[in-house]
């Protein structure tokens, strides 16, 4: 009884959070859609229509561009402080922990968008993927890294300690010990920054001016025709390819190792 | 085997820490606390994006910050924007958060992963697609809301025009109770089976458990759950992409405030002050929470 009251309660609410879902599973392969749900004869004409279309494409492109190189430069180097953090102790280190923690719920991209762009001026990086990847670095290595280092934290030492008793080198150790260890880990946080870089919209919205450097999340703005109305098909199929990698990839995460990382904050 | 093993025995030295940790330091540093800092500074400025003030600043003192506090539309953004966190984080994100992981907690199998499912997509689907979602599920004639309503002999409502602070507290509540869901779930499952056993041994209510049992145990989740999402909800932009701000302002959070005066105005240095307020809002939330957290581990 009770467990039937829970049941028909949570198809209930689950039933109003897919409401919404809805449009981006019909509208993307209905012939001609609009803003509301229609069912028909499913087709991929929308698709081709993005692949025909360049910006389209260019702004997949820019996307997978932006979120590989971030992803390539914040996780070795948010895997490197979270094994010196976990593993060695040295002066000031709580210091800079605390710091790290707070620095990372105070700075948003709302309270930051001003002076990053300043900053970004100042350097000559506006409009440039390396200022925005640097300041996508910038903003994503605190959290991912205490997330690395709860990973770090919950390796033994042991296996770390006993190579070393047994003669290796600390180059050695690192190299084989460490860093296999890590490993899991590190997919992880690779995939977290991927997905956060890839939906991002506030950065490359402000911090990228030409179009041709516009990732997904700018370039689906520019799909109107030319009295200005919006491209209904192509901004449906679009925001279904441009969502797919992010549940594919959420999925990946969430059946490896639960998802008790996703956001860096543990229960 | 006699291994001595003490717990603040370093693996690797200093220096290799020191080494490992610099790069990151150098990244945060440059694009995370300095332009922090640095806004408190050019909120000081006349900083503009064009003409004779964009090439040669003028230091104008806390000009800024007086306009700002003066400004009527600060004022309703901050209405609007505490409207917002209210309605969102704290009761739509956080009691609604609550409910889904109490009723998970008693359903155990493919129900709970559908419906767990559903809720997360909610809330990693991209920032843009979830706007664009929402423009079509609230649109006047073709929106899935409104063709229902029909359906059941209701009029139709232009609601981002009539409700536009109900659409976007819905809005940002379907889009972010996930993560609260997520955190009371666990908290729950902290909670020993033995308690609530003995709860049904000696007849007590669902409701009792809940008040008496449950709630007590995970009330330090349930605290830093309001802080965190709080501080997500005053810092959140998407609204912009739902809205821009309007209609006539009504949804003119402090997030889009912001970016108005910086970006549409071309007033950096105004807009760097706004952003110091809110720096310092982040710090006192970030503060509580940080508080607490110690607390709680203690």
């Amino acid at each position: 009884m009770k467990r039937a009251l829970c049941v028909v309660a949570l198809l209930f609410i689950a039933g109003l959070f897919a409401l919404p879902i809805l449009w981006l599973v019909t509208a993307p392969f209905n012939e001609r859609p609009t803003l509301g749900l229609q069912f028909g004869k499913p087709t991929l004409s929308n698709f081709e229509g993005v692949f025909r279309n360049p910006t389209a494409v260019r702004g997949l492109r820019n996307s997978l561009l932006q979120a590989a190189a971030t992803m390539l430069i914040a996780t070795p180097v948010a895997t490197m402080a979270a094994y010196a953090f976990s593993r060695a102790s040295f002066p000031g280190q709580h210091t800079i922990l605390y710091f790290l923690i707070l620095l990372s719920s105070v700075v948003s991209g709302v309270s930051a968008m001003v002076p990053l762009y300043v900053l970004m001026q100042t350097l000559g990086l506006i409009d440039k993927h390396v200022g925005l990847v640097m300041v996508y670095v910038g903003g994503l290595l605190p959290t991912n890294m205490f997330i690395m280092k709860d990973f770090v934290d919950s390796i033994p030492r042991a296996y770390e300690e006993a190579a070393l008793v047994d003669g290796s080198t600390p180059r050695q150790v690192l190299l084989n010990i460490a860093f296999p260890l890590c490993r899991p880990g590190m997919a992880v946080i690779a995939v977290l920054i991927f997905v956060s870089t890839w939906s991002n919209f506030l950065m490359p919205f402000i911090l990228l001016r030409s179009a041709s450097k516009a990732p997904a999340s700018v370039a689906i703005y520019t799909f109107f025709n030319e009295v200005g109305i919006p491209l209904i098909g192509l901004i449906a199929a679009y925001s279904f390819i441009y969502t797919f990698p992010v549940v594919v990839l959420y999925l990946i995460v969430n059946r490896k190792f639960g998802f008790r990382f996703y956001g860096g904050i543990k229960g | 085997m006699s291994m001595r093993v003490r717990c603040d025995n370093p693996i690797i030295s200093r220096r290799t820490a020191a080494t490992f940790a610099l790069p990151t330091l150098v990244f945060v540093g440059v694009f995370l606390a300095f332009p922090a800092l640095w806004a408190m500074y050019i909120g000081l400025t006349n900083l503009r994006l064009t003409g004779i003030s964009a090439i040669q600043p003028r230091f104008v003192g806390f000009a800024n910050f007086v306009s700002i506090l003066r400004d009527s539309f600060f004022h309703n953004s901050l209405r609007i924007t505490a409207q917002f966190v209210l309605g969102s984080a704290l009761i739509g994100q956080l009691l609604l958060g609550l409910l889904l992981a109490v009723l998970l907690y008693n359903v155990k199998g493919p129900i709970n992963d559908i419906v767990s499912s559903i809720v997360i997509l909610a809330w990693i689907i991209p920032e843009v697609v979830v706007a664009y979602l929402w423009v079509a599920f609230l649109d006047y004639d073709f929106g899935l809301l409104n063709v229902t309503r029909n359906l059941l002999g209701m009029p139709a409502v232009n609601w981002f025009f009539s409700h536009p602070v109900l659409s976007i507290i819905v809005f940002n509540t379907w889009r972010g109770t996930a993560f609260s869901m997520l955190l009371m779930g666990a908290a729950l499952q902290t909670i020993p089976p033995s308690f609530l056993e003995t709860a049904d041994v000696i007849g007590a209510s669902e409701w009792r458990k809940f008040r008496d049992i449950m709630i007590p145990l995970i009330r330090p989740h349930m605290i830093t759950n309001a802080v965190l999402i709080t501080i997500w909800t005053f810092n959140v932009f998407g609204p912009f992409l739902l809205t821009g701000g309007g209609p006539a302002f009504a949804t003119d959070l402090v997030s889009i405030y912001t970016y108005r005066n910086a970006f549409k105005y071309f007033k950096l240095g105004y807009g760097s002050a706004i952003s110091t307020i809110i720096l310092a809002i982040n710090l006192i939330l970030a503060a509580v929470y940080m508080k607490l957290a110690r607390r709680g581990r203690a």
